[in-house]
């Protein structure tokens, strides 16, 4: 033999691991980083909104009814003479709080319920899978007005039903994506290293469904904004004179012709919200695989 | 030296499949003796996978003994079948499936140590980094990356180091070479030789093909299928008997019974009985050239 | 010979932008392949040979930048319009697949997979399309194929699958062949079963065929010329009775001592090749296996050696230190 074994030749052990860097993709970035600005933004004027030097979205300057941008009201005045760049901001603090509250809500309980559906199967699942058929058949809108009729209408009142009507979607991923990693190898492995279900559930499993997760936890986020501000806009959301921006989509419906803008600004910063929090989403959902190599 | 370390006695493992039983293993029966290793060869379906994992318990079998170091390991209870799991380890055909994609080698090697509740911090990284350093990896180079970032030769290198960092009396190789390339086989071939004198192991290897298994085993045992695959639930074909000769000399001595639907493992028969394979059939069986020329 | 070859590649190279730096894939290949004739590629992972497949059939991805030219049959494959390749594949260049659970499509039955390709390339109508799925089933030895048109593959075992992705490969009478490791996610007695229909249905059909393997041992008997690659290029090249029994690059005879042999004593240490492939984005200026080379020297570090061919025998290597009687 020309290649010869000194004992077991532990040359022929050795390996070397060449450093690989990570793959950017390069297409879409610009727009994902305007993404994310936009959402910086939003979220710090809404954060900040009391310390900004806006007038009170609830102060009624009569003499400036729907009047168009001024030096007093930087985007105008809607019907009752409030500053529209006020209550948009205050507006997007309620939509924002409802938009990332509720889905968390979701997501734990949801995204819990769907881990372990998945990873359980059997009765359980069929439990779950069962009590998720049933939220999802019930008409949202009944739900909304039930609870905001006996419950009253109020932010926290509005968060709840929101939570509670995302979590069959939640569930759903979540349950998908442990049904693809429980029968991996590697949980098998950590089985017969001696792991218990818990340790496997949140050591094993949880590190790899976390990304789809919250990639689809960011999609609900733009959903909710949206059914919060049909709420709002049906008269079932937040009450006045709280603004929100259906809320202010709804009063902007009487004054399309003579300014618009008390209606369609509402919605422009609505549109680009949920657009940015669908970008990022949609972002992390293309890096949840984690092989970043080329070929 | 008393009794064997691994017995197998009458090992029945069923699966269920919708409305159909699938009789993976029939009536099973070997011993494996202290230091010895067992090669376990057969074609695809024959269910020796499914006795590889019934034997560490991952698979309930339906019916028959696993003795453990005079140890019953069927109906164990969870706490104590934990235990046992320390003393004997696993090892997969697909190396890159059995790491977990979103965890450092070095947390993946040092969770069997975790979970058995051995040492502490620092006492667990040394030893990650000395077994790590046994199966032929730089530890500082290996440490801190994700599995995707090596190839499958390397990769199986690690489970290897992960299955011994616990240093477990029995290993169970499930077509652990299968998947790799041949220059890289013959590598871990000889890692694993060397292993098992290194840690005083015993082997148990499974493969389907004849001269891989010869080359690391003491014995060898043949399992073979009586039937045909068949995708439905009534034989519709007649039963036809798997090509025996390519796994075994006819002159054997093994005796062959027949329960259920499938063939009981044939006992082990002596290694000089396969120098008396007709050149022929060893040629087709492994697909080896047979005029090459021994240098 | 004066007609021209089946299939000519020349200096063909795949360059393959990755943000390590350029990729070479594929490193200026030469190929003639002859109507009839089978040519053996051997290559371990990250040789190419897969990128040169696919580089043949102009289905490499699509950022990747090809080199050199592809010709088949006289035409230029890497200028033709896309309809004319798309006619092509399928019809005159068919390919079998490693894993035949991803190339065969989970949700169709395999009669509807087989008539399908029959349809598109043939226009043939459904019955006639179905009595010639029938025949090729029967041809590739699945039994009772009236049946099994109905199956799912997931409802067949392996070395089926693998036949029913060969008939298909073969339902439009092809004339290139390209077996890209079709036995690899096989056991030892299919993969023997697969290999001699493939021999079987090349002969009867007298079609070409390109069988990619890692594994040296299958190609013996069943080819006529291998090609060894490593690291992109092809490293030695003969005739198939004449590379066992004659290699010259180190490097085959040591994937060769690298497989167990079945009449070995047992624990017979396996003679393993230290290192690893190479990394193919960092190009070294000498021989790609000098620093895996139990025989290699400075020259072999500092100079690439080129294809030398040996007089008469149609055995080319590229070494500085061949082994073997010197020429």
């Amino acid at each position: 033999m020309v290649y010869s074994i000194r004992g077991f030749d532990l040359a022929a052990l050795d390996v070397e691991v060449e450093p690989i860097a990570a793959t950017p993709a390069s297409r879409g970035r610009l727009v994902f980083w305007l993404a994310v600005a936009w959402i910086a933004i939003v979220a710090s004027a809404a954060i900040a909104a009391d310390w900004l030097p806006l007038t009170s979205p609830t102060d009624m300057d009569l003499l400036a009814r729907r009047a168009g941008p001024s030096a007093d009201h930087w985007l105008g005045a809607d019907a009752l003479g409030r500053d529209l760049l006020s209550r948009l901001v205050f507006g997007a603090r309620i939509s924002l709080s409802v938009g990332l509250i509720a889905p968390v809500l979701g997501l734990i309980v949801g995204g819990g319920l769907g881990m372990l559906a998945g990873y359980f199967r059997g009765r359980f699942e069929t439990l779950v899978v069962g009590g998720i058929d049933v939220l999802l058949a019930f008409p949202p809108l009944v739900l909304a007005l039930a609870i905001t009729t006996y419950l009253g209408q109020s932010v926290l009142n509005i968060t709840i039903t929101l939570g509670i009507l995302s979590i069959p979607a939640l569930t759903r991923v979540a349950r998908a994506a442990t049904l693809t990693f429980a029968e991996r190898e590697f949980v098998t492995a950590a089985r017969a290293l001696g792991a218990g279900h818990g340790r496997i559930l949140m050591r094993e499993l949880l590190p790899n469904i976390a990304l789809p997760l919250i990639a689809f936890f960011l999609l609900a986020v733009a959903v909710i904004i949206v059914v919060e501000g049909a709420l709002s806009f049906l008269g079932l959301g937040i009450p006045p004179p709280a603004p929100s921006w259906g809320g202010m989509i709804a009063e902007g419906r009487d004054s399309l012709d003579a300014a618009p803008a008390i209606a369609f600004l509402p919605a422009g910063a609505m549109f680009l919200t949920v657009l940015a929090f669908n970008m990022v989403g949609d972002r992390l959902r293309a890096l949840t695989d984690p092989r970043q190599g080329v070929l | 030296m008393d009794g064997p370390l691994l017995d197998v006695r009458n090992l029945v493992v069923e699966y269920t499949v919708g409305d159909r039983t699938v009789h993976a293993v029939s009536d099973v029966s070997f011993d494996i003796a202290r230091g010895e290793t067992l090669g376990l060869v057969g074609e695809s379906g024959c269910g020796k996978s499914s006795l590889g994992r019934a034997i560490l318990q991952l698979v309930t079998p339906k019916a028959g003994r696993v003795q453990f170091d005079n140890v019953e390991l069927t109906g164990l209870g969870s706490a104590s079948l934990r235990r046992m799991r320390r003393r004997m380890q696993l090892i997969f055909q697909d190396p890159i499936a059995s790491l977990n994609p979103r965890r450092r080698i070095g947390d993946i090697v040092a969770e069997p140590l975790r979970i058995a509740g051995i040492g502490n911090g620092s006492t667990r990284e040394r030893r990650v980094r000395d077994v790590l350093t046994v199966v032929g990896l730089e530890p500082d180079q290996v440490v801190s990356r994700l599995p995707h970032e090596f190839s499958g030769g390397q990769c199986q290198r690690i489970c290897i180091a992960r299955a011994l960092v616990i240093e477990p009396e029995l290993l169970v190789c499930d077509e652990a070479v299968s998947a790799l390339d041949v220059s890289i086989r013959a590598q871990i071939l000889n890692l694993l030789e060397a292993m098992k004198a290194r840690y005083r192991l015993t082997l148990l290897f499974i493969a389907h093909d004849l001269a891989v298994v010869k080359a690391v085993s003491d014995r060898v045992a043949v399992i073979s299928a009586a039937y045909a695959r068949s995708a439905r639930p009534r034989r519709s074909t007649a039963p036809r008997r798997i090509p025996t000769p390519h796994f075994c000399s006819k002159r054997s001595r093994c005796p062959t019974r027949r329960s259920g639907r499938r063939a009981a493992c044939r006992s082990a028969s002596r290694l000089r009985r396969w120098r008396r394979l007709p050149a022929a059939a060893s040629a087709r069986a492994v697909g080896a050239p047979t005029d090459a020329a021994p240098r | 010979m004066t007609d021209p070859p089946l299939l000519a590649v020349e200096q063909l190279s795949v360059d393959l932008p990755t943000p390590r730096g350029r990729l070479r894939a594929v490193d200026e290949v030469d190929l003639r392949l002859e109507a009839g004739c089978s040519l053996g590629v051997v290559g371990e992972s990250g040789s190419g040979k897969t990128m040169l497949s696919r580089a043949i059939l102009q289905l490499a991805p699509r950022h990747a930048r090809l080199g050199g030219r592809v010709l088949f049959d006289g035409q230029e494959l890497t200028t033709l319009a896309a309809e004319a390749l798309r006619r092509l594949r399928g019809r005159s260049i068919a390919v079998v697949f490693q894993d035949p659970m991803t190339s065969l499509n989970p949700v169709l039955t395999i009669g509807r997979q087989i008539v399908e390709t029959l349809r598109e390339h043939l226009a043939i109508d459904a019955a006639a399309a179905k009595r010639r799925a029938v025949e090729l089933l029967v041809e590739v030895g699945i039994p009772a194929p009236e049946q099994q048109l109905r199956q799912y593959p997931h409802q067949l075992s392996g070395g089926m699958r693998q036949r029913v992705a060969i008939a298909i490969a073969l339902s439009c009478e092809p004339r290139l062949l390209i077996a890209d490791e079709p036995t690899t996610a096989l056991d030892v007695t299919i993969q023997a079963q697969i290999l001699d229909l493939l021999a079987r249905e090349r002969q009867r059909r007298n079609m070409a065929m390109i069988l990619i393997t890692h594994d040296v041992g299958i190609v013996a008997g069943r080819t006529d010329e291998v090609a060894v690659m490593y690291a992109g290029r092809i490293v030695e090249r003969a005739p198939t009775g004449r590379l066992f029994k004659a290699m010259r690059m180190p490097y085959t005879e040591a994937l060769l001592a690298a497989i167990p042999k079945l009449d070995a004593p047992p624990h017979t240490p396996l003679p393993a090749i230290s290192g690893r492939p190479p990394d193919p984005t960092r190009r070294l200026p000498g021989c790609a296996f000098a620093p895996r080379c139990c025989y290699r020297a400075a020259r072999c570090e500092e100079h690439k050696p080129s294809l030398t061919p040996i007089e008469g025998t149609g055995h080319e290597y590229a070494c500085w230190h061949p082994i073997g009687p010197r020429v």
